[in-house]
């Protein structure tokens, strides 16, 4: 079973252009602020974080990068693509498409659960039953 | 009954790296080897975390014997979903000597202290491949054993266990307290996800030295030498089927 993060799937961090605030434009960052799309949802500007989203985003990316010490292929392989993967994303602004990335990180996160576990129980299985059905 | 769990939990060599002999034979390589907790530790631990979410006990106790590094180990099974760990510190030197008879020792004196109404371990450990530890302290606290539980059912006063055993699967009802070891099929353990470390790393782990159990660490047996598997020889390769019986019968198959 082969279960390897998809550069093409794994969400990114929101850019720096979702830092808006009602009053005007907050110069927060390497690039000036857009005009908000109409559906955007109105986030009060907070101290730290000023998208809930991406703390869920950063939230996102350490719990994969935790799982990822244990990847088969080697923890660096592993946080090579997972950087590389957030990165192609990073400009992205649309709430709805973050979410949708996010959702495809969780699904990340469980087919690799599933890859560990799996892989433990055929190699304790092999090693230690198999022997006895010879 | 208390509705207290004590999971004995292990740190071993990561089942997934390439173990090496040290060149002298004394043992082998764990210097700067990655190690992780024991797959059947994680098991057993899993059950009893399951036990407490279903309510049926109340509270989950991770017990590690060791020096100073077991804390990770203790800390695993704390995410986990343990409520408080307990480790036994024993010293680097006692610790290469520390088989199964002195743990059991350790963990039933332990049991009577803590007034554990279940002791749940995995059924060995991948390094030394024992399969003594439950079954010895068993036999230290003279409580019934359910060993190579495949499923585990706990009732008032009682459990039932399934065993796989070598003719399929054995149902036995036992009283507890009672010792379980867990098997390969008994649950799948859970990730512990960085929510659920991060609130691990404020639940207590309690130090205790084995003297304050009334211990003696000291063991009667000694490793002479650890050696690697036999490497496996070059095949044969054969002409015709006559080559082949002639073979079979030269090392002594038929």
């Amino acid at each position: 079973m082969r279960c390897q993060p998809d550069r093409d799937r794994l969400p990114g961090l929101p850019g720096w252009t979702v830092n808006l605030d009602q009053s005007g434009n907050r110069a927060s960052g390497l690039r000036q602020p857009g005009p908000r799309p109409a559906e955007t949802r109105c986030e009060p500007p907070l101290p730290n974080m000023a998208n809930p989203l991406r703390s869920e985003v950063i939230a996102l990316y350490k719990h994969l990068l935790y799982l990822g010490r244990d990847y088969p292929k080697g923890a660096t392989y592993f946080k090579e693509r997972l950087k590389h993967a957030f990165m192609k994303n990073k400009d992205e602004t649309d709430p709805e498409k973050i979410r949708t990335l996010v959702k495809r990180g969780d699904f990340v996160i469980k087919e690799l659960e599933a890859l560990y576990f799996l892989r433990k129980y055929r190699t304790m299985k092999h090693r230690y039953y198999d022997e006895h059905k010879k | 009954m208390s509705g207290r769990v004590l999971v004995g939990v292990k740190r071993v060599i990561d089942y997934a790296v390439k173990i090496r002999v040290k060149p002298d034979h004394s043992g082998v390589v764990t210097e700067g080897v990655k190690h992780s907790m024991n797959p059947f530790c994680e098991i057993a631990v899993e059950e009893a975390v399951k036990m407490k979410e279903k309510k049926l006990i109340k509270e989950v106790v991770a017990v590690s014997c060791g020096p100073q590094q077991v804390q990770e180990t203790i800390r695993t099974a704390l995410a986990m979903g343990a409520d408080r760990g307990i480790h036994v510190e024993v010293s680097a030197k006692e610790y290469e000597s520390l088989g199964p008879l002195q743990v059991s020792k350790i963990l039933a004196a332990l049991a009577k202290k803590e007034e554990a109404q279940l002791i749940i371990l995995g059924k060995q450990a991948i390094d030394g491949d024992c399969n003594q530890t439950g079954q010895m302290t068993a036999a230290l606290l003279d409580w019934p054993q359910g060993t190579f539980a495949s499923e585990v059912t706990l009732e008032a006063g009682h459990v039932k266990v399934v065993r796989e055993i070598d003719g399929g699967l054995e149902t036995i009802k036992i009283n507890t307290p009672a010792v379980l070891t867990a098997d390969l099929r008994l649950n799948t353990p859970r990730y512990a996800t960085l929510p659920n470390i991060m609130k691990a790393k404020k639940k207590k782990i309690a130090n205790v030295k084995p003297a304050d159990l009334g211990v003696e660490l000291a063991s009667k047996l000694q490793v002479l030498r650890v050696d690697e598997p036999p490497q496996r020889e070059a095949g044969v390769k054969v002409e015709s089927v006559d080559d082949l019986v002639g073979k079979l019968k030269e090392a002594g198959r038929i």
